[in-house]
């Protein structure tokens, strides 16, 4: 049976989920995410929870209450070959990142085709549930897996439409190149020449507005986490503080002591561009930019099949480093919904639905590394 | 000086949906405490809401009652604070693009009539119940009424006293209920209504400050309110009493008294977006001839025809057109036995005393119409007593029957057996010489003992004109 693993942002009625945080350490939901539901109906085995960082906001999980040596777990798991594929919630492109930093393959698919039903909410408007693999091919296998119209999920495409999505075969021709700083350069030639020696035309553009994604995804981020974790106050479920007088204090300091400083920074934030002081200049634009980006894209794609960038700015990260400004390669395809596949190193974006057309590519590439 | 009072209101409606807003709950009032729950409506990570097309219909439905214009493209918003009985700590409603906006309700009062424009109406969740027991100091949720879906019609502040009010209230009450949005009953809260208040002087066109009592849920307690609040800001202007300022204010009606619960200053921000979870509703030109096309008459038009048409006295017109359920009933009825007086007669004191022996509102009649006409015509034609008639009725609001079935099985129909009931009335006169003596002796009230008995002898299954006439004959022959 091939196995599968899942990181903590996914509900299973079995086990406990706990989406990074102390605040909701032993929290076991009452069903089953959707993804587990196909996943296990079409006969493979989940092999147990890995760790994330906290809501699966940060870097590459470093903000995991449990301890940050539990970081990359995933990662660790995927290096030996009894795991075929993990799945994860990409909120703010962590497993992406993760996928990139240590030669994994990530595909993060088109918003709207895999369903969000049993995901612990984060950012709703852009979190992808994606699959994470050793290699292109086994990341296809599970996403067509996953993918598919869901009841239970409002904002989901048609069942043909997923899972055409998945399946998407026609060949990429034509790459753009965003021009992008990162150190890891290296890792964009290569895959470059790469692309070259396959027959696909190559070109470089600027990046434009859509350097500034990330800007846009961080204020609709962190409005729509502070909405969705305001839940947890320490009465219903999860971490209960034990230093209390009376029901402020309860919530304060339960929320005070189980949320992390990353976590608190994103609910402060997102607070303020919500406010009513801010929210024409700082949501509303946020949104106009998001479909700004949007338009963007579609220019790029009437004259190109997918898209080339980074996926970090650095193979390992140090305790300088913020997600709020490392997710400016990862943010274009949260705030778009398009569809996103890390591999090499590098990241690869394509039109809504080019899903399976971009993981072909991926082998495409794998088979040329070899 | 003279003062004018300004008044808007705000009225929460629940709809009459089965389930809620967004899951598959009951959305019934009442049930043993989080019977009707589930993840979704208490608000656990990880369920997404499904949009209850039943609840769009309503909003589409309440909108056009209200002359509004309905928004093609609506959509929810996420509404952010925090409180026990919010279990997601934000509700579901509309902000930005409600279903109905710029609508007009009618209204009556002494002083002659008005328009009274509606700024908007949209659609969102109920919170849950906090029940405060002060025996043990504990305080605990039932999430029943959460996610119950609501709408909630904003007025303009074109409202000027009390009476207008009430009046504006029961115009809502009624077009609501008659088109089976709501039952509107406030006694069980499934309309509540906030009201906005302001006074300045008469001609002013400057509004004065204002303040907004919440959750009132009865007319006489909204009048009590209206009339101590407009009080309080008159003396607060002309003898400086207090410093008005805006805030939301809480009534007690036992006290009758209002008391400041927060100001404008220490309210919370909302933080209102949009929610992502939910696709914009489109309403397409189907959807939207459908509604229009479901649209109950006015029961002032209604009214109007009862009388002009069909030859009802106002008193009648006025009792059937009191309620939509009355009105389907009678229609269906008429329909069946063409006698528009005799329908309106077993309806309004037939059906009504069977309802308040059982307690019931009008809007809770629940008998077929078709079915009370063919009972009609049973009488009418002469093959069912109205004494047995009534039982029949009775039975009709139990189950579903077929009257002239009925009657056959339980033994109501007519037999007009004249050897039956000659030996009936010769036993009754046998058996009480007295009566028959009194009779003679010209006591009116004796002969009806013994049609009485003779009545009860044949189970009622006996033309009265025929057992009357037969049994004055045979005292005559004795």
């Amino acid at each position: 049976m091939k196995k599968i693993m899942l990181d903590q942002m996914i509900l299973t009625d079995c086990c406990p989920t706990n989406a990074g945080s102390k605040m909701l350490d032993g929290y076991t939901g009452l069903f089953n995410a959707t993804v587990v539901e196909k996943l296990k109906e079409a006969g493979y085995e989940i092999a147990g929870k890995l760790p994330v960082g906290e809501f699966a906001i940060d870097l590459v999980g470093e903000s995991c209450f449990a301890g940050a040596d539990k970081a990359s777990a995933a990662a660790k798991t995927l290096e030996n070959d009894t795991v075929m594929a993990h799945i994860a919630l990409d909120v703010n492109g962590a497993p992406r990142r993760v996928a990139a930093q240590n030669g994994l393959v990530f595909a993060k698919p088109t918003y709207g085709t895999v369903s969000r039903f049993g995901m612990i909410p984060v950012a709703c408007s852009g979190e992808c549930v994606g699959v994470m693999a050793r290699n292109a091919a086994d990341c296809r296998e599970v996403l067509c897996t996953i993918v598919g119209k869901d009841e239970k999920d409002g904002t989901m495409h048609t069942d043909e439409v997923c899972k055409n999505a998945a399946a998407a075969a026609a060949p990429v021709k034509k790459v753009a190149v965003l021009k992008m700083p990162t150190d890891a350069n290296d890792k964009i030639e290569a895959t470059k020449a790469k692309m070259a020696a396959n027959g696909i035309e190559i070109c470089e553009i600027d990046a434009g507005v859509i350097a500034s994604a990330n800007a846009a995804w961080n204020m609709l981020m962190c409005a729509e986490l502070c909405n969705n974790v305001s839940r947890y106050d320490g009465v219903k479920y999860g971490y209960r503080t034990k230093n209390y007088k009376n029901l402020d204090e309860l919530y304060t300091n339960s929320r005070t002591e189980a949320f992390g400083l990353t976590l608190k920074t994103a609910i402060l934030y997102g607070s303020d561009v919500l406010s009513t002081k801010n929210y024409m200049a700082k949501y509303d634009k946020a949104m106009r930019v998001r479909r700004v980006i949007v338009e963007a894209f579609a220019g790029i794609f009437a004259d190109f099949d997918a898209v080339l960038l980074p996926a970090v700015s650095k193979m390992a990260y140090t305790e300088k480093d913020s997600a709020f400004e490392e997710n400016a390669y990862t943010a274009p395809a949260s705030v778009t919904g398009l569809p996103a596949v890390v591999t090499n190193g590098v990241q690869l974006i394509g039109p809504a639905f080019s899903d399976g057309a971009l993981l072909a590519l991926a082998e495409a590439l794998e088979k040329e590394g070899k | 000086m003279k003062f004018e009072t300004v008044i808007g209101l705000e009225v929460h409606v629940e709809m009459a949906t089965k389930s809620k807003i967004f899951c598959s709950c009951s959305a019934e009032f009442g049930g043993e405490q989080n019977d009707h729950v589930c993840p979704a409506c208490c608000g656990m990570p990880g369920m997404l809401p499904i949009v209850n097309k039943k609840v769009v219909d309503l909003g589409m439905t309440a909108g056009m009652m209200l002359n509004c214009h309905i928004n093609r493209t609506t959509t929810f918003d996420k509404k952010s604070y925090y409180y026990p009985d919010l279990p997601a700590a934000y509700q579901t409603t509309q902000w930005f693009a409600p279903v109905a906006v710029n609508g007009t309700v009618e209204i009556e009062t002494a002083n002659g009539k008005k328009s009274v424009r509606i700024k908007q109406i949209h659609m969102e969740e109920d919170a849950g119940k906090l029940v405060h027991d002060d025996w043990t100091g504990t305080s605990l949720v039932d999430f029943n009424r959460t996610s119950v879906p609501l709408i909630e019609i904003v007025s303009q502040p074109d409202l000027s006293s009390a009476e207008e009010v009430v009046a504006y209230l029961e115009r809502l009450r009624s077009l609501l209920r008659f088109a089976k949005v709501s039952d509107c009953r406030m006694e069980q809260g499934s309309m509540r209504c906030d009201v906005n208040l302001s006074v300045r002087p008469e001609g002013s066109d400057k509004l004065g400050v204002r303040t907004e009592m919440k959750n009132m849920n009865s007319l006489s307690a909204i009048v009590r309110a209206i009339e101590y609040e407009t009080a309080r800001h008159i003396d607060a202007i002309e003898n400086g009493t207090e410093e008005l300022v805006q805030e939301t204010r809480r009534w007690d009606d036992v006290k009758g008294k209002s008391f400041a619960m927060r100001s404008k200053e220490t309210a919370g921000d909302y933080r209102y977006f949009p929610d992502p979870n939910i696709m914009p509703v489109v309403i397409d030109d189907a959807w939207y001839d459908a509604i229009k096309a479901s649209l109950p008459e006015f029961p002032e038009v209604k009214k109007a025809r009862y009388t002009t048409e069909l030859g009802l006295g106002d008193y009648d017109a006025d009792i059937l057109t009191g309620s939509r359920a009355l009105c389907d009933c009678f229609e269906g009825a008429l329909a069946v036995c063409g006698n528009a007086k005799e329908a309106a007669n077993w309806l309004i004191s037939d059906c009504m005393n069977v309802l308040n022996k059982k307690q019931l509102t009008a809007d809770q009649l629940t008998i077929d119409g078709k079915a009370l006409g063919e009972l009609i015509v049973l009488v009418s034609d002469g093959k069912v007593g109205r004494g047995n008639a009534k039982k029949i009725l009775e039975a009709m609001f139990e189950q579903e029957l077929s009257p002239a079935k009925y009657a056959e099985e339980n033994g109501f129909i007519v037999s007009n057996d004249t050897g039956l009931i000659e030996k009936t009335v010769r036993e009754a006169i046998a058996a009480d010489q007295k009566a028959v003596a009194d009779f003679k002796g010209g006591k009116e009230k004796a002969l009806m003992a013994l049609f009485g008995k003779c009545m009860k002898q044949l189970k009622g299954n006996c033309d009265p004109q025929l057992l009357r006439t037969m049994l004055i004959d045979e005292i005559n022959k004795a």
